[in-house]
């Protein structure tokens, strides 16, 4: 036990431990099951919203194509799910059955081969982190490799983007189109449609958010995190002083890849479809902002403001859905002028130090005291909020929450 | 003596931006052990040759070799695992972390991606840095953040950044700029003790600091080499009187 506390310590795991209990107790309780469902679809976002905390907040590289992978990551579960939905009895009205439905309308007669290792589950569920990570170390490699960077790699990111959803929608016979992929049903015969598979999914999602969440805060804890923010800062010197600095940028996008697949796979296990409309510019760049209103050196605020941001994506889109894309634009550039540390800034600089002096002026007012000595007592207490990360810089300490 | 005993031999450096030469056809050698100072006007090429060098810049002709071993067709960090260090002339050090991490992370081990996400920061690592803390003058300043060092800390702690590698080859691009005269004084004495083992080459302007510490000289001018020899030979040269130190 006292391990535990010792490691949770060490890693400033801390807020951690919270956000597991408000999801994985807190939440279930209080929350229907369509709901929860919807909280659930949410934290799938989340799972891109974290690599984006490592590839833009610590490697302060933007990508705004981070959709790709999350799509990339639920059509290879997606094409497991629909092979599975397709058996030749449920498709027996087909002019080929067998084959998914949208391969039908579309005259194909034959299983394409790239469909066939999705027969597999082993192989799909492999898939589903192998793919994302291939195109990133690809698209990586070639940019990083060329020192290509900032502005110029988040539009290459969106053409990529853009790219694979107009192959999506174009190849309709191999894909789906723009319907995507529906009517997802079982995994291996266990229906995901049902109450308690529902709430199974949901906190599987929840298990791997917070294993994906240990595994980056390890890597944030590493030297490979210092290097990432010594490379933020001065490129050039961490390449003078011996590393090839394009490596630890292609590791860390191929990271925050893998984890945005994971959460692909996730989204349609639980939403039960999957569509280009997750994959484009506009999915990509709400990611983004996901990740910008938590607080992009913040793990665990980037799960809180993915949850907020869709949660006011819902109510706003129900109540204006005329409205909403400016509020939600509204919000983005808000946050990032008034709190370029997002909501887990918010936190750290403003109301645990309002917090802390509070606390300690209440305790001087306790003991007789001078009343100068509580005034004083402010600017010390907020200084001494501080020693609590002695190995994380500037707003990285929002984990300590 | 053949160019194998020289810790560095420049031969024929050539570097042209569209057509102007900032380097041309450069011939230098620096013995190991040897402290070497160049100095020259403003645009002589100085910065460009350290950036040939250490690979920031692509050399046009010409070849450089460190021990012997050919650098010219080679990537930077490469360059740096063969014993190459280079300070840059604005300190370049990381604000945001401690002096600590600032050193941590130029310790040579756990350079690929893989190796740093297994590095630990082990005891010998910790006495390295100290060691190193120490002989820069920020023994007792390793948890303060780099950014509230002040300008000759700042330089001082890339040269320890430097020392941690523990190259044969050390660049200074003007080390002293902006310290007061104290700070100059334990910069001349530092790098007379830094430069034991390792061939060291340093920019700078200021002629008494260059005197104090050179071992040898070379004057640039327009991407060549002026005047080369101890500092009295050079300060005595009518060429460099005349475009550099003036009458």
């Amino acid at each position: 036990m006292n391990a535990l506390k010792a490691w949770i310590q060490r890693y400033q795991l801390a807020s951690l431990v919270l956000l597991a209990v408000l999801l994985a107790v807190v939440l279930p309780l209080t929350l229907d099951i369509f709901r929860l469902n919807l909280v659930g679809k949410y934290l799938t976002y989340a799972f891109v919203a974290i690599g984006l905390v490592m590839v833009w907040g610590y490697g302060g590289v933007l990508s705004l194509g981070q959709g790709v992978f999350f799509g990339l990551g639920g059509y290879a579960m997606a094409m497991f799910l629909k092979l599975e939905a397709s058996d030749p009895i449920s498709t027996k009205i087909q002019s080929t059955p067998g084959i998914p439905d949208f391969m039908d309308w579309n005259q194909i007669t034959e299983l394409p081969a790239f469909w066939l290792p999705f027969k597999s589950l082993p192989l799909s569920l492999a898939a589903v982190i192998v793919v994302p990570t291939l195109l990133a170390w690809l698209v990586s490699f070639a940019m990083f490799k060329r020192r290509v960077g900032g502005v110029y790699f988040a539009i290459i990111t969106q053409a990529v983007a853009l790219i694979l959803t107009v192959l999506i929608i174009g190849q309709q016979g191999y894909t789906g189109g723009v319907n995507g992929m529906t009517d997802l049903k079982t995994v291996l015969g266990w229906d995901t449609r049902t109450d308690s598979a529902k709430y199974i999914l949901y906190y599987l999602c929840v298990a791997l958010l917070i294993g994906a969440i240990v595994l980056c805060r390890f890597i944030q804890t590493s030297k490979l995190g210092t290097l990432l923010l010594a490379m933020r800062d001065k490129e050039d010197r961490v390449r003078f002083s011996g590393y090839d600095v394009a490596n630890f940028k292609i590791f860390t996008f191929c990271l925050a890849a893998a984890l945005s697949g994971i959460g692909g796979a996730l989204f349609s296990l639980q939403v039960g479809f999957m569509s280009p409309s997750f994959v484009g510019i506009v999915p990509s760049i709400e990611m983004v902002i996901y990740a910008a209103v938590g607080g992009r050196m913040s793990l665990v605020g980037a799960v809180y403001g993915t949850l907020l941001v869709n949660a006011g994506k819902t109510y706003f889109s129900e109540s204006f859905p005329d409205l909403w894309l400016f509020l939600m634009a509204g919000l983005f550039i808000g946050v990032t002028m008034a709190f370029p540390m997002g909501l887990a800034g918010v936190w750290e600089e403003h109301i645990v130090p309002w917090w802390k002096s509070r606390r300690q002026a209440l305790k001087e007012a306790a003991v007789p005291a001078p009343a100068a000595s509580a005034a004083v007592a402010a600017p010390a207490a907020s200084a001494a909020a501080d020693p609590l990360a002695p190995t994380l810089p500037d707003g990285v300490s929002s984990q300590s929450v | 003596m053949s160019n194998t005993d020289f810790a560095l031999a420049v031969e024929d450096l050539t570097v042209s931006f569209d057509g102007f030469k900032a380097i041309d056809a450069l011939t230098l050698y620096v013995d190991k052990n040897e402290l070497r100072v160049i100095i020259g006007p403003n645009g002589a090429g100085k910065t460009t040759l350290l950036d040939l060098i250490c690979g920031k810049t692509r050399a046009t002709a010409g070849s450089i070799k460190f021990k012997n071993e050919e650098l010219t067709q080679m990537a930077e960090h490469k360059r740096v695992r063969l014993g190459i260090g280079r300070k840059f002339q604005t300190p370049s050090i990381y604000e945001n972390l401690s002096v600590f991490q600032n050193l941590e992370v130029s310790f040579p081990s756990g350079r690929s991606v893989f190796g740093a996400l297994a590095f630990k920061c082990t005891d010998a690592v910790r006495e390295r840095v100290q060691a190193v803390a120490d002989d820069i003058g920020l023994g007792d300043k390793l948890d303060t953040e780099a950014g509230l060092l002040s300008h000759g800390q700042k330089q001082w702690l890339e040269i320890g950044m430097l020392l941690m590698q523990e190259p044969e080859l050390l660049m200074l691009d003007e080390p002293i700029a902006g310290m007061s005269a104290r700070e100059r004084e334990l910069t001349a004495e530092l790098l007379q003790r830094i430069c034991q083992n390792r061939a060291v080459i340093v920019i700078e302007h200021d002629m008494e600091f260059v005197k104090r510490i050179a071992h040898k000289v070379t004057v640039m001018h327009q991407g060549k080499i002026l005047a080369e020899g101890s500092m009295d030979k050079v300060q005595a040269d009518p060429k460099v009187i005349d475009v550099y130190l003036g009458h």
